[in-house]
């Protein structure tokens, strides 16, 4: 069976999803990317999913449960680019999965981390908030 | 009257087949023309119903049509299962109901997704769901 690599940068663990994911590549993801962070301590996780082209309940279950776990082991999850056309999918389907944190790319997304471990940085703050409010207006303004 | 140009069959028993399924129905909405958008929900909605198939019935067949009214081209989708079949469509349709522990937005969410959606079953029978999307 094909892995994803998860890379650490720094105090932060960066993975990055292919497209047409088997659905247990993505169960061993999760389970790799939890050993991950108490193997390294890690406080922040980077999904990156600007390659995959659809997300469906299961994916989207996957990303929110990680998320969850992530933040009972003490480190954050954010999801990064998203692809508009998913995006606006997503919400249709009804998962729009409010409870992940999502960034428009990798270094939007590592602003935010910032932001959200308590960096010092004042940029982070505009850079998240605003990567957060796009991502739900593209979902809107493609409608239909 | 909707006429059918081309009709692929496959059969859906593992992940394997839902990842093929998934990429030929990306490839045929690409070749009609389907915008980005359009391409990624009928694939989102072939991907939650043969989800439903392989979880609920172990598998089935889809057939993937592209079809015809007039001038309009188009998709449909007919997912079938010789599965238990579902005692109460209505229920089944609804958003948050689910049998399996999941989030029970399959169903519903796929009707948002496409322009028709058919849904048949008959307990011990199975289930047939058609769904088509036009250009
Ligand atoms: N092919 C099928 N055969 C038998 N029962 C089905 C079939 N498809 C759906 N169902 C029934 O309808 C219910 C609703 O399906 P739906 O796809 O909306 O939600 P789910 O599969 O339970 O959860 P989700 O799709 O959100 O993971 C299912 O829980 C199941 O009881
Ligand atoms: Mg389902």
């Amino acid at each position: 069976m094909e892995k994803i690599p998860i890379i650490k940068v720094g105090d932060t663990l960066l993975v990055s999803i292919q497209t047409d994911l088997q659905d247990q590549v993505a169960m061993a993801m999760q389970s790799d990317l939890l050993s991950k962070i108490e193997t390294t301590s890690a406080r922040g996780v980077i999904i990156d999913i600007s390659v995959v082209d659809i997300v469906d309940s299961f994916l989207g279950r996957v990303l929110s449960d990680t998320a969850s776990m992530a933040r009972i082991m003490n480190a954050v999850v954010v999801v990064v680019g998203i692809q508009p056309s998913v995006a606006i999918t997503l919400v249709e389907l009804g998962l729009e999965l409010k409870q992940i944190p999502t960034a428009l790319n990798v270094e939007r997304g590592l602003l935010l981390l910032r932001e959200k471990l308590g960096g010092s940085d004042g940029r982070a703050d505009a850079a998240g908030s605003e990567a957060l409010g796009g991502d739900e207006e593209i979902a809107r303004n493609g409608h239909g | 009257m909707v006429t059918v140009s081309r009709s692929t069959r496959l059969s859906i028993a593992n992940e394997i087949d839902l990842v093929r399924a998934r990429q030929e129905v990306r490839v045929q909405a690409q070749a009609l023309g389907f915008s980005l958008v359009d391409q990624t929900r009928i694939t989102t909605a072939v991907s939650e119903l043969i989800r439903n198939m392989m979880k609920y019935a172990g598998g089935g067949t889809m057939d993937l049509e592209a079809v015809r009214n007039g001038v309009r081209a188009g998709l449909r989708i007919i997912c079938v299962d010789k599965g238990p079949g579902i005692p109460d469509i209505g229920l089944a349709m609804k958003e948050g109901y689910s049998t399996s522990n999941g989030l029970g937005y399959g169903l519903p969410g796929t009707k948002r997704l496409v322009d028709e959606f058919d849904i048949w079953s008959e307990v011990g029978k199975g289930t047939r769901v058609t769904i088509s999307k036009w250009r």
